[in-house]
């Protein structure tokens, strides 16, 4: 049993990666659950994640100017997003087809345009240090310090992190407030349930849907440049890795709500964190292998969609372009 | 917004207007990296058809896309749609690479070929199949279960040949290479036509590619199975009147197109690399998307479509070396471009055309 | 004298060539329930919607409260004080009643201080209409009658004077659309206008103070209530056409060919459509079903034939020595459904191809896995030959074809399987009048030569002209049996639910 019981620098160690692993899937899954609460399916969260990280890292390096940079990562991911909302709001087109677009155009760009400005074969030189914002000293940190060990354990863990660890984290109680408590996010819930009970309304479906999708441009620019300004210091071809893919899963798991999502992200960054402490654990005489942690957040959405553990119910307009009756 | 337009309006104007669409941006990101976008064409069809062994990986790629292709465009007949060749595929692969390793001590390669042949495309159909069965049993929406079904794929192979098929004391993860005698042969027939083709890794999989065109044209348009699927595909209400099961339909059809994509394995396992190896599939699953909606799921117009993608493939590795500031991921972006115009907006031109047509009419009415 | 509350003149509107609307006068006074009927299609709804700003008359002009009016969109509508229940509910299923009352009107930004607002107004109209509901409610669980009220308590929040409801009680049950008519009365009583369309002639007595009648996109007549009888309403709203003349000769029935016992028709929010429907049809005879739609016809022919859920009940087929074949569906069985376009043809396809929906897998279009595409060809040329298809193309879509046309093309499917019962429904809506007449005369041989024949239609002309004997349905019910010499009156009766020794 003994060895069950981790030492404190483990913990440290594994809740501090959970928490930076799970910020970029968070924004990125509270980024899908705007657009797909308002009933526009965002398989194209992969690929808004990439091109921002691109152009988070490419503006730092010109500029030198974190701020610059962010603004152009949110910009980037919003363009995205519109051409998202053009192709599926505008022209009726089909969300699923330009989700999968919107991922090849962001990852083949970022990679052209990257070799194109920096000829260095899609990636981008290192972030000069200005431009970066992987957390740092606080206000707290002398104090922290000098309170021993379980001080420096605060500090590490909820002190010393990148801004966006903090922005992921307020977004969750943010975007609750805004879903339940305002009248946009309560329209928002509407229209991605009966957009014709929207239009009868008097309010118009293109503009709620236009902003909702915005609003997942702007939260996939945040994912992006936490990639590549916080957890990396530069574009590398191919950084998001799948991140929008899991934050798609995890937004399924949460069944589309904010906190659940939180914990669900939680959930697969902490099993990404573990993964290499998880090799050659055995369970019951079995060794896990580390796949089988790497694919738990797929393998728990197809049981979870298979209707084995409560039932996901989507948006019910979701995936449908809203036509007037008759 | 409906309003009829002639047939070949809609099959040959539009989506050659929304094909133009595409290259014209394509063109116009060539612009802004400052190089010429006509000499970029130019370097494009030279590395693609210039010589035997261009000509060669070119077709190459063109085997594999249309394999995804045609899978993708089956399950289009249902109104399915299946994100799921990439890890169709790797399956597929594993599959023929299996058969591979069980027989090439004791078989050639054309007594290996159908072994291959039925183990990659079961991988494939039960890979695509799963989805299939969720989706009639339980509802869970096909794009979203396939995407999952890749991602866990990829986990699967990678734990498979770490685990069983890697060669103990070799640091590559991939499995031993097959006995010669089981490599699929190289298309040294047309050395004469293109000389060098035999250098490039262009293999017999191509003739089977084409073959698989032919079956699918027969499966969709000529037999009683393929007739169901599509009245399914096309009114699920007309299917119910004509008793025609939902869940038949979907999982058959699902498994066929996993199928399908599964025997892209052939080409890279079977037919270049000779081994099982990781990323087996490199991306072909998701050209599959847009060979399938350029060729509007038809097998010969999919041919056009792979070939098109193969033609970008192979010529974009030649426009990368001629022109270092473009890299080959030019090809990605105008894949992207393809499905963004002649997929997600295949509609934007229409009211515009829809309009010049009536206006047309009232002339000469 | 007051203006009225509303008053159209010269109201047009078409789709494409399809003339829905077409020089439409209407006048409806000042706190009175003010009902529209027609049957289906006749322009009924695009009317309303004209009216709620989802449409915009191509002529003509509206006026609200003596003023004259553009209602551009819902909104323009809703600012007018004209409120709509749609026949679907445009309601959000996971929002409380007070979510959904407050949609679109809710009082600021941030939910709070709006929500407390929108609670107490709530009430204040639950109770002022005796609307009750609980407003934390979730919709999704409310049965539909509530969420009726709810629908209803929205017009009123938004403070709507005038009240267009489209079909309200083709929810409901008739507990319920008492209910609802007890509403209607409370909202006239406190000054509001009431706009009731519908197609069933026994609300429009119970309920409204004057009759407007639609037919074929136009106005045909407007009546006070008091004035007016059902007999009157329903020839004005089926329309004195030419007399259907159908050359027949006396049927000879022979053995039962199909039994029905005992059907229950149960739809999946819980509604029974068909309540112990029990009957026969003899080889040789034509049974229609009467009634006017919506009162569960479509869901008993769609039972039968096996393509529809059956609660409870039997169904038999007996072949010619009278023993029972045992039940498989359009097999022995031919189906003309009743909405082609959904279900009958798939409209995609050419007309080859749908020479063999639903016998897609029958040996005669092609041994084993294949289909015999010569076979399908020549079955297709041979059908629309024999059933005089125009144009005789079997390569043409079958969108592309009129609609008499493409009736003939399901209709040649069906009987060229020679099946000894056949179930036809609606067999000449959309058709044109001369191929209504081949049409029927088709159905006649038919009988003659010694099929059963059962025959579902609204249109109460063509039951009586082609029926050896007349069935009527009402609310899921079969209200009693008729010949086709029964008076218009008496199958009218019938029809609105009085059963003959109510009436007498």
């Amino acid at each position: 049993m003994g060895d069950f019981i981790p030492d404190l620098s483990t913990v440290v160690a594994l809740t501090d990666g959970t928490l930076r692993g799970a910020t970029p899937l968070l924004l990125a899954c509270l980024a899908g659950l705007y657009s797909e609460r308002s009933g526009v399916f965002d398989i194209g969260l992969e690929g808004k994640i990439l091109i921002a990280a691109f152009a988070g890292a490419t503006v730092g390096i010109l500029t030198g100017s974190a701020l610059i940079a962010v603004l152009a990562a949110i910009a980037a991911s919003t363009l995205f997003a519109l051409i998202h909302g053009v192709a599926c709001i505008t022209f009726r087109g089909n969300q699923i087809v330009s989700g999968v677009a919107i991922n090849f155009l962001a990852l083949g760009l970022a990679a052209v345009a990257g070799n194109a400005i920096f000829s260095m074969g899609g990636r981008t030189p290192q972030l000069p240090a200005s431009a970066r914002l992987n957390g740092g000293d606080s206000w707290f940190t002398p104090m922290l310090e000098g309170m021993g060990r379980y001080g420096q354990a605060v500090e590490d863990i909820a002190f010393d992190q990148s801004i966006f660890v903090y922005i992921a984290f307020a977004a969750v109680p943010f975007t609750w407030w805004v879903l339940y408590r305002t009248r946009f996010g309560m329209r928002l819930r509407a229209v991605g349930e009966n957009p014709a009970a929207v239009d009868t309304a008097g309010i118009s479906v293109t503009g709620l849907r236009y902003r909702a999708v915005i609003c997942a441009g702007v939260l996939c620019g945040l994912s992006g440049a936490t990639l590549s300004m916080a957890l990396n210091s530069g574009y590398i071809n191919n950084m998001g890795a799948g991140r929008g893919f899991i934050a798609l899963a995890a937004l399924i798991f949460a069944k589309w709500r904010p906190v659940q999502a939180m914990f669900a992200c939680l959930l697969f960054a902490f099993l990404n964190a573990s993964e290499s402490r998880l090799q050659g654990t055995e369970v019951l005489g079995f060794e896990i292998p580390v796949q089988l942690v790497q694919a738990m957040p797929y393998l728990l959405v197809v049981i979870l969609l298979a209707g084995f553990i409560g039932q996901a119910r989507a948006p019910k307009a979701g995936g449908v372009p809203y036509v007037k009756e008759r | 917004m409906n309003k009829d337009l002639p047939g070949w309006v809609d099959f040959g104007l539009l989506p050659l207007l929304n094909l133009l669409t595409a290259f014209l941006v394509a063109g116009i990101v060539v612009l802004a990296i400052g190089e010429n976008p006509l000499e970029a064409v130019r370097h494009i069809l030279y590395g693609a058809f210039g010589y035997g062994n261009g000509v060669g990986y070119t077709l190459f790629y063109t085997t594999n896309f249309i394999f995804t292709g045609l899978a993708v465009a089956v399950a289009f007949h249902a109104s399915q749609f299946n994100i799921g060749g990439e890890g169709q595929a790797y399956l597929g692969g594993l599959g023929v690479g299996l058969a591979c390793l069980m027989l090439d001590q004791y078989l050639p390669w054309w007594g290996i070929l159908p072994v291959a042949i039925l183990l990659g495309a079961s991988f494939g159909a039960i890979w695509g199949a799963i989805p299939g069965i969720l989706y009639a049993k339980r509802g869970a929406h096909v794009v979203i279960t396939t995407i999952m079904f890749n991602f866990i794929s990829f986990s699967l192979m990678n734990y498979i040949i770490n685990e069983y098929l890697k060669m103990p004391g070799n640091a590559s993860v991939q499995s031993r290479t097959f006995e010669q005698s089981a490599w699929m042969p190289k298309l040294t027939w047309l050395e004469g036509v293109m000389p060098g083709i035999s250098t490039s890794p262009a293999n017999l999989s191509f003739v089977i590619a084409l073959i698989a065109c032919v079956f699918v044209y027969i499966l969709i348009w000529r037999t009683k199975f393929g007739y169901e699927v599509r009245v399914y595909g096309a009114s699920p209400s007309a299917a119910r009147y004509a008793g025609i099961s939902t869940t038949r339909v979907v999982v058959l059809t699902m498994a066929i197109s996993g199928g399908l994509a599964g025997l892209m394995g052939l080409n890279p396992v079977m037919g270049d690399q000779t081994r099982i190896f990781l990323d087996i599939p490199q991306q072909a699953g998701f050209v599959g998307i847009a060979v399938a909606l350029m060729g509007r799921s038809h097998p010969l117009w999919i041919v056009f479509a792979a070939l098109l993608f193969g033609t970008l493939y192979q010529g974009g590795a030649e426009l990368a070396f001629e022109m270092p500031s473009i890299t080959r991921d030019m090809v990605v972006v105008i894949q992207g471009l393809v499905i963004l115009f002649a997929g997600a907006m295949e509609f934007m031109f229409r009211p515009w055309v829809a309009r010049a047509f009536s206006m047309r009419e009232q002339e000469n009415g | 004298m007051t203006a009225p509350a509303i008053q159209l003149q010269g109201i047009s509107k078409s789709f494409g060539s399809v003339h829905a609307n077409r020089d439409i006068d209407l006048t409806v006074e000042k706190g009175t329930i003010h009902g529209i009927i027609g049957e289906n299609g006749a322009g009924k709804s695009t009317l309303m919607s004209i009216l709620y700003g989802f449409y915009q008359a191509d002529r003509g002009t509206i006026a609200v409260d003596g003023t004259q009016v553009t209602i551009r969109d819902s909104d323009a509508a809703i600012g007018l004080g004209i409120g709509m229940v749609h026949q679907h509910f445009m309601l959000v299923e996971p929002f409380t009643v007070l979510e959904n009352v407050m949609l679109g009107a809710e009082g600021g930004a941030l939910l709070n201080k709006g929500r407390a607002e929108a609670r107490q107004e709530l009430q204040r109209l639950e109770k002022e209409y005796e609307l009750n509901v609980d407003p934390d409610a979730i919709v999704g669980d409310l049965p539909v009658g509530l969420q009726q009220r709810v629908e209803i308590l929205k017009a009123l929040y938004r403070g709507a004077e005038i009240l267009i409801l489209d079909e309200p009680t083709g929810v409901l049950t008739p507990d319920e659309a008492d209910h609802l008519f007890r509403i209607l009365g409370q909202l006239r009583a406190q000054g509001k206008t009431v706009l009731l369309i519908t197609h069933k002639l026994r609300e429009i007595m119970a309920i409204t103070d004057d009759v407007s009648v639609m037919r074929q996109g136009q106005m045909v007549a407007t009546r006070h209530t008091a004035d007016t009888s059902v007999e009157e309403l329903a020839e004005l709203m089926v329309g004195r056409r030419v007399l259907l003349q159908v050359d027949k000769g006396a049927a000879t029935p022979g053995k039962v060919k199909l039994e029905v016992r005992n059907l229950e028709v149960v739809d999946d929010i819980g509604v029974r459509r068909v309540k112990d429907a029990s009957f026969q049809v003899r080889a040789g005879e034509i049974v229609g079903i009467a009634g006017v739609s919506g009162n569960g016809q479509s869901e008993l022919l769609e039972a039968i034939a096996g393509i529809g859920p059956i609660a409870s009940g039997e169904v038999e087929l007996f072949d010619i020595s009278g023993e029972p074949t045992g039940w498989r569906p359009r097999h022995g069985l031919g189906h003309v459904p009743e909405d082609r376009h959904r279900m009958g043809l798939v409209t995609k396809f050419t007309a080859r191809e749908n020479t063999i929906l639903g016998y897609q897998r029958d040996a005669e279009f092609g041994s084993g896995m294949f289909l015999d595409r010569k076979a399908v060809l020549e079955a297709s040329k041979a059908q629309m030959e024999r059933f005089d298809v125009r144009p005789p193309d079997p390569s043409l879509k079958a969108a592309n074809f009129s609609g008499g046309n493409q009736q003939k093309i399901v209709l040649a499917r069906e009987i060229e399987q020679d099946p000894d019962v056949l179930l036809i429904g609606q067999p000449t809506r959309g058709v044109d009048v001369g191929a209504i007449e081949s049409i029927h005369r088709r159905l006649i041989e038919l009988r003659d030569a010694g099929k059963a024949i059962l025959l579902v239609s609204v249109e109460l002309d063509e039951i009586r002209a082609l029926s050896d004997r007349i069935l009527v349905m009402f609310a899921g019910e079969i209200m009693g049996e008729v010949g086709p010499e029964a008076s218009e009156r008496e199958i009218g009766l019938l029809m609105s639910g009085v059963r003959a020794e109510d009436a007498a």
